[in-house]
């Protein structure tokens, strides 16, 4: 391990149906402050439900069997569903100024004044400030960038994301993908990113951890692992993934 | 930067303002239910000024009159016209339908809530409770309850917010629950909100639609339940005219003045259709 002091170290960590079938076992990873980690998989993996137990948001159904969670600091949380991550009847700056007041100490009027900044630094509409707006009068791309902009509101060192552009197209999730990577630069928060999409993990995230069938078969630099992977598996991803990060390339 | 000019289309037209009004315009059931009732409540409301006669003004000489000129619905056994003692039943009976339904409403989404919000024991506990009284047919514990706690509107207070947060707290327990399965709640709990503001502010706005769509169908159930307990003499005490007691008064002559019973019958009818097509066409505005 290249990180001398890990802001989020999960060791060994097993999860169980309540009827003790393992889902996921002995997953161990560490991230450092402002690093990114990039947690690969096909689904059924345990890749979300690993995500997830950081955060204790585990289903009823799915037990901590095993293994030790330590953050050094906040996390929060962007989820594969944007529209379903917005409560639909509150309108978006309220939402995210709630936010912003229960977790920075400022006036219930400044938290206003900061969210819609947020906002517009996350680039949604000016128009927001004067007319607020319920999130199913915002596509799937604007829902996530609120739902990011909600997630940075909490001021967070550890920023944990579930598949945050599944839900949406193609070239939105292009964009949204680059909000993140722009705001990791500016902000430095620590990340985990948890993608099937072999390609993304690598143009995201700086190391790589691979997860099979509940654990994890290969774990390294990105260069190392994409490059020169042992596992057949990682493989098997690589070859399935590859036609799209020359084409990303080349639209660069 | 590009990626961020790219994010910045223009936001959904989305809804005009006003929209639940002109939705509500589109919606005739909700429409005809609305206005069954804005003339029943006019009707109640405004009684002393519609109404020919003081509805406890007795006249033995003139008893048991047919329908006429001059009492529209006829004269009850005690010479007492039968269409002013209606409207004035009607008064009664609005009433304490809608102020038995306000603590059973209130009580029983909030206790439907935490049960589905906080799941495990809290759900298990109010879910016992549900269960233990639905296990009894709803009429024998009302009336059981009616008797013990005493005749009147009292009686008929007591026994509604003992029996009547049941509907709400199943309904909204089983509301709740699914919402608290969606990843907004969650995503409010991990972002650091407290438990009660996302009860309040977030679970409540989201579950009150269906609270209000069961408050409909509640209330015509709830009027009927009052006008049974006035027809088994213990409800409404008798002089205050009320539908229930009406309909035990014309009992006797059910063969030959049919109108005495059949009267306020029609008008429990006609109340209950009214809330349940406003039900209905909540219903259909809010699923839209």
């Amino acid at each position: 391990m290249k990180a001398v002091d890990p802001i989020l170290k999960v060791e060994n960590l097993s999860l169980t149906t309540i009827d003790h079938k393992p889902l996921v076992n002995d997953v161990s990873l560490s991230v450092g402050s402002g690093e990114s980690l990039g947690l690969v998989g096909e689904s059924g993996s345990g890749k979300s439900l690993t995500l997830r137990s950081i955060l204790g948001l585990l289903p009823s159904s799915i037990r901590q069997a095993g293994g030790k969670i330590t953050a050094n600091g906040k996390c929060a949380m962007v989820f594969q569903d944007p529209i379903g991550s917005l409560d639909p009847l509150s309108p978006i700056v309220s939402q995210l100024a709630e936010v912003v007041y229960y977790n920075q100490n400022v006036s219930r009027k400044a938290a206003r004044t900061i969210a819609v900044d947020l906002l517009q630094m996350l680039g949604l509409p000016e128009s927001l400030k004067h007319k607020d707006r319920y999130p199913r009068q915002l596509s799937g791309g604007q829902c996530q960038r609120v739902v990011i902009a909600m997630a940075l509101a909490r001021k967070p060192d550890i920023l944990l994301c579930d598949e945050p552009t599944t839900a949406l197209d193609v070239t939105v999730q292009k964009q949204i993908l680059d909000t993140i990577t722009n705001l990791q630069k500016e902000l430095g928060f620590a990340m985990v990113f948890v993608t099937h999409n072999l390609a993304v993990a690598s143009a995201m995230c700086g190391r790589l951890c691979v997860m099979k069938e509940g654990r994890i078969v290969e774990q390294g630099d990105t260069m190392q692992v994409v490059g020169h992977s042992k596992d057949p598996y990682t493989r098997m991803l690589i070859d399935a993934v590859l036609p799209l990060p020359s084409l990303e390339r080349r639209a660069e | 930067m590009n990626h961020m000019e790219a994010a910045l289309q223009p936001l959904h037209a989305g809804t005009k303002k006003n929209s639940f009004i002109r939705k509500a315009l589109r919606t005739p059931t909700f429409l005809c239910g609305s206005i069954m009732m804005a003339i029943l409540v006019f009707m109640a409301v405004f009684a002393p000024y519609l109404t020919p006669y003081d509805p406890s003004q007795l006249d033995l000489s003139a008893a048991l009159q047919p329908p006429s000129s001059e009492h529209w619905l006829g004269t009850d056994q005690l010479g007492r016209d039968l269409f002013s003692r209606l409207i004035y039943a009607a008064r009664t009976d609005l009433k304490v339908m809608v102020l038995a339904e306000i603590i059973p409403f209130i009580l029983g989404v909030f206790i439907g809530m935490a049960a589905g919000y906080f799941g495990k024991w809290v759900n298990s506990l109010i879910m016992l409770t549900t269960d233990t009284f639905i296990a009894f047919p709803f009429y024998l514990i009302v009336i059981i309850i009616a008797f013990v706690s005493g005749t009147g509107e009292q009686g008929i207070y007591i026994t509604f917010m003992l029996v009547g947060w049941i509907v709400y707290a199943r309904v909204i327990r089983g509301l709740s629950s699914t919402f608290r399965k969606q990843e907004w709640i969650a995503s409010a709990k991990m972002l650091g909100l407290s438990d009660v503001r996302i009860i309040l502010k977030h679970l409540l706005p989201n579950v009150l639609p269906q609270a209000v769509i069961v408050l409909m169908t509640d209330m015509a159930l709830l009027l009927v339940a009052i006008v049974t307990l006035g027809y088994l003499g213990i409800g409404i005490a008798p002089p205050t005219p009320d539908w229930g007691t009406m309909i035990f008064d014309g009992q006797p002559f059910i063969t030959t003045k049919w109108w005495l019973s059949a009267m306020p019958g029609l008008a429990v009818v006609y109340t209950g259709i009214a809330l349940s097509l406003i039900g209905d066409g909540l219903a259909d505005i809010w699923r839209r």
